[in-house]
């Protein structure tokens, strides 16, 4: 028995010396990762990423996503995952449960962008094999930066067994990078073939520095016609970007002024309280998010309804307490509005707090579709234009469909008229209000996805809806989807060359000029009702 | 912008006379300390802070047995964001309360305002935040970073560590911005940066839509040259950017953004994930491993009794400026303004990274410079820090106009504003 263990032993001892030293490796190079020299760490990942260590991956995946820590106390590497205010840990070779611990007693192994980039292209490499295919394609394009001949060798064999085109795809353009600083000319000439018309930025550079020291002038003219053709396709993404970015504006401008499309276009009431109804509104997604902070995204779809009550029935508020006695008297409520809406913004210090409030994105708002390398739409900016127009309509079929927009556009037209065939316009005047408010509060909701939520938030939403509602023509829907859609669009068609500030300035000085030619808008009221 | 101001100053005329009442009853002999930090408006985010930190501060030296045998006494105003506004509760600060010293203000603006009245008055004014230079005045001390001490070693930084060659320089549109980035440029094509690798791009207070300026960092970023972007914006108009960024995909890793005025508390109000990596230039950081920034912090989360409240650097500025004054008045046996104006020069206070500041001659303080990396967690990752101590340069060495100016408030010279080529005082303290 005694002889048969001793053969064992020598025989492993044998076999052993290989595989004892990629592990000692292994544990050397994650003993390097607790310095604090990141030059050490660096080596260290190569190591780790060359040790072929089961581990391996696990190390450099925590590493990069900051779950790898040193325990103060025992100076050893641990995973750590947060649970409430601790840390769960486990052991990094053995996997063993280590309990809990605070994060005072830990130190998360600290990595840089240096070290972050060289660990993506690791675990890139590491990767290439992923049966997921969006793991792949993420893998290969995180390799497309520090492209060389070593790497190009690499794809080229995973891009025989690749399946999924679009892998493929980046893979060719992964090689054909790498081919295109070849000593052989047929080599760069196919290599330029596949970037033709290739809008990954890396392409393009790629193609100017050939250009600069090319000999060949077949390969030159390829090259040159190659870089024609993305100029070209950069040119209509770049186009198709800024209409997205003036959409995406105007969906906010059109959003912010319709609620006072109500209540200044149809009532005629001069609210300078309108932003700190939007304000109302991003608030009351704060508070929402505040009492269900797990689920940010519900959250915000039912801060919708809420939103509109809330801002609603200020609004209500506000007309049945002060602007009821001041109906025909502009002035007066434009002071008196103006009042309110410094208590409101006040009373939001006071209550809640004088700094702004931080709401949270939900997981689906962020990000962006990616049409192609040079275009990209984001999320929360396509909900939003999808939201505006929603609201829009919503609010349309209210006005046209419903009695109680029956009565409203009675009441707007002719007051007198339409008391006497027995509405009670002073109900209606209260609902239009709320109704105006309302949606003040749902745009609330919307702007508290895009900027600050503060005390501050209304105050120059206040003055953007006038403007888009003066411009678009005082009592018009339509007009004022229209003009919040032609601000946004000039505004960022201007803004590339003539800067953010000059921009607005442009387009005040522009709906100024208007004005004085067309003092009703773009859609002026026709008729008899015009006068009233 | 009517109506702001409209606004801001009917709500600072009600706190005022809210004041009013408040401050009326003082019955023993104390040393006072004016706080000028905006409680309202869009600094209060800031501001507000700056401001528990020197009610802090003074409990904490109250307790010690306070200064020359008395006892300090806070005397709090707001200004409400309102520059001019500034200038009057300066003055009533120092004329009405008779306080000895001011410690307050944040943006360059406001500090500009009351500058005249400080130089009047001849009272003492500690100013905390990072700035622009080009200003040396006999009554201010400027406990923040000049730009030598944040902006040129932060592009040193990404010059020779990070290999950048194109430069993005994004600022708000006021004068710190404008002026920093004017001595960057200089500064870059000293270095042999071409015209065209340099963007510059100024947007409005409080911007909230970056779609396109983000989009064209992008554009400006895939032209084969590792790129940068120098941000200069202030205030709330950060967190939109960086929203931005992080949906746009714009990735650390291949812009990196770094900022001169994002700290702890900015970060506080976002969700910080998608800026991982995106770095800050400051004296200071809270992530700094030392003992006395240990029991600041805890000193700092007792006093607020808020566990997750965060330090920044204003507030370590604030911490060396007053413990400074502190010293200079020991030193000086009075609180009298021109006996401190002496006295300070050469105090030595321990600063919060574990080393020592030095008030120098030209009212700057020496600091150590520290690069971060924005953590998951809102906190900074400590990448970089320069070997030593910077001392303060009021006058760029990067600007025609300014490099032959110096500052010397000591006699004989006394002088903040000395041409050394003309070898004439021009007597005046700011451009």
């Amino acid at each position: 028995m005694t002889r048969i263990f001793f053969i064992i032993t020598l025989l492993l001892s044998f076999v052993n010396p290989l595989q004892a030293d990629t592990a000692s490796d292994f544990d050397s190079a994650l003993q390097l990762l607790k310095q604090k020299n990141y030059a050490l760490k660096s080596d260290a990942i190569k190591t780790i990423a060359a040790s072929g260590n089961p581990q391996a991956r696990a190390v450099l995946d925590a590493m990069l996503n900051g779950g790898l820590f040193i325990r103060k106390k025992e100076k050893d590497l641990v995973f750590a995952q947060k649970r409430g205010s601790n840390y769960q840990l486990t052991a990094v070779l053995s996997g063993e449960d280590l309990g809990q611990l605070k994060k005072r007693k830990l130190k998360k192994v600290g990595i840089n962008n240096t070290l972050r980039g060289e660990l993506r292209s690791a675990l890139a490499l590491l990767s290439l094999n992923n049966p997921d295919p969006e793991k792949r394609l993420e893998a290969v394009n995180n390799m497309l930066g520090n492209i060389d001949a070593g790497r190009a060798a690499t794809l080229r064999d995973s891009l025989e067994n690749e399946s999924d085109s679009s892998v493929q795809e980046v893979m060719r353009l992964g090689i054909a990078l790498s081919d295109i600083t070849s000593d052989d000319i047929n080599t760069r000439k196919r290599a330029i073939t596949v970037l033709h018309g290739n809008l990954h930025p890396t392409a393009w550079n790629s193609l100017t520095t050939l250009m600069a020291k090319e000999m060949d002038d077949g390969a030159r003219n390829a090259a040159k016609e190659a870089l024609h053709s993305i100029d070209v396709k950069r040119q209509m993404s770049s186009i198709a970007e800024t209409l997205f970015f003036g959409i995406s504006l105007g969906s906010v401008l059109v959003l912010a002024a319709i609620g006072l499309a109500i209540t200044f276009g149809v009532m005629g009431v001069i609210n300078m309280a309108h932003g700190e109804l939007i304000m109302l509104g991003a608030y009351t997604t704060y508070l929402v998010q505040v009492i269900m902070p797990d689920n940010p995204g519900t959250a915000l779809l039912l801060s919708i309804p809420l939103a509109f009550v809330v801002s609603g029935g200020v609004g209500i508020l506000i007309e049945r307490g002060v602007i009821r006695f001041l109906y025909g008297r502009p002035l007066e409520t434009l002071l008196a509005t103006f009042g309110v809406s410094l208590i409101l913004q006040q009373l939001v210090r006071v209550v809640i707090s004088p700094q702004n409030v931080p709401v949270t994105n939900p997981e689906w708002m962020s990000g962006s579709i990616e049409i192609n390398s040079v275009l990209s739409l984001t999320l929360n900016r396509l909900y939003i234009i999808a939201f505006c127009l929603l609201v829009f309509a919503a609010l349309f079929f209210i006005l046209k469909k419903t009695s109680l927009g029956l009565q409203v556009r009675a009441v707007a037209q002719n007051r007198a008229m339409a008391r006497a065939m027995g509405v009670r316009s002073e109900r209606v005047d209260a609902l239009t209000f709320g109704l105006g408010s309302g949606i003040a509060g749902i745009a609330g909701v919307a702007l508290s996805q895009l900027t600050n939520v503060g005390p501050n938030l209304g105050q120059s939403y206040t003055i953007d809806s006038f403007m888009v509602v003066v411009f678009g023509g005082v009592g018009n829907l339509w007009g004022t989807l229209v003009a919040g859609m032609t601000l946004g669009i000039a505004n960022k068609v201007m803004e590339p060359w003539a800067g953010a500030v000059l921009a607005k300035i442009l387009i005040l000085v522009f709906i100024i000029l208007f004005i004085q030619k067309r003092p009703r808008g773009l859609f002026p009221q026709k008729g008899r009702a015009a006068e009233g | 912008m009517l109506k702001s101001t409209i606004k801001q100053s009917i709500i600072g005329v009600g706190i005022a006379v809210s004041m009013l009442f408040s401050t009326a009853a003082v019955a023993e002999e104390t040393i006072k300390v004016g706080i000028l930090h905006s409680l309202s408006g869009t600094m209060a985010i800031s501001e507000t802070t700056l401001k528990d930190t020197m009610l802090m501060l003074i409990d904490e030296q109250n307790k010690k047995g306070g200064l020359l045998g008395m006892k300090l006494e806070a005397v709090v105003v707001d200004p409400a964001s309102n520059w001019p506004l500034f200038a009057e509760k300066a003055r009533e600060l120092i004329q009405k309360e008779k306080v000895d010293a001011v410690f307050g203000c944040w943006t360059s603006v406001s500090r500009k305002s009351v500058l005249p009245v400080f130089e009047e008055l001849n009272s003492l004014l500690f100013y905390p935040v990072q700035y622009e230079g080009e200003e040396s005045s006999k009554n201010v001390f400027y406990t923040g970073a000049a730009p030598n001490q944040q902006a040129i070693p932060a592009v040193d930084y990404l010059m020779n560590d990070l290999g950048v060659k194109r430069w993005v320089l994004a600022g708000t549109d006021y004068v710190y911005p404008r002026t920093t980035n004017k001595i960057l440029e200089a500064y870059l094509k000293s270095k042999g940066v071409a015209k065209e690798d340099i963007m510059i791009n100024y947007t409005p207070f409080g911007h909230s839509d970056w779609q396109t300026i983000v989009a064209d960092i992008k554009k400006f970023g895939a032209a084969g040259k590792k790129t940068a972007v120098v941000s200069t914006i202030n205030g709330d108009a950060n967190v939109p950017f960086y929203k931005e960024l992080g949906n746009q995909g714009v990735s650390a890793e291949e812009i990196p953004v770094i900022a001169f005025s994002v700290g702890e508390e900015e970060l506080s109000g976002i969700d910080t994930k998608p800026l991982v990596g995106h770095l800050a230039a400051w004296n200071y950081f809270m992530s700094v491993d030392a003992e006395v920034n240990d029991s600041f912090i805890e000193a700092w989360q007792a006093f607020t009794k808020d566990d997750k409240r965060v330090s920044n650097d204003p507030m370590e500025a604030h911490y060396i400026g007053f413990n400074m004054w502190v010293e200079a008045v020991k030193k000086a046996g009075t609180t009298e303004a021109g006996a401190v104006q002496d006295a300070i020069i050469g105090v030595t206070v321990p600063n919060l990274s574990g080393g020592f500041s030095a008030m120098m001659p030209n009212h700057h303080v020496t600091k150590p410079v520290l690069i971060g990396e924005i953590q998951d967690d809102g906190q900074f990752e400590i990448v970089w820090e320069i070997s030593g101590l910077v001392a303060g340069d009021a006058w760029s060495d990067y600007l025609e106009g300014s490099k032959d100016i110096i500052s010397d408030w000591r006699a004989p010279l006394s002088c903040g504003n000395y041409n050394v080529r003309t070898a004439k005082c021009s007597g005046q303290n700011i451009e």
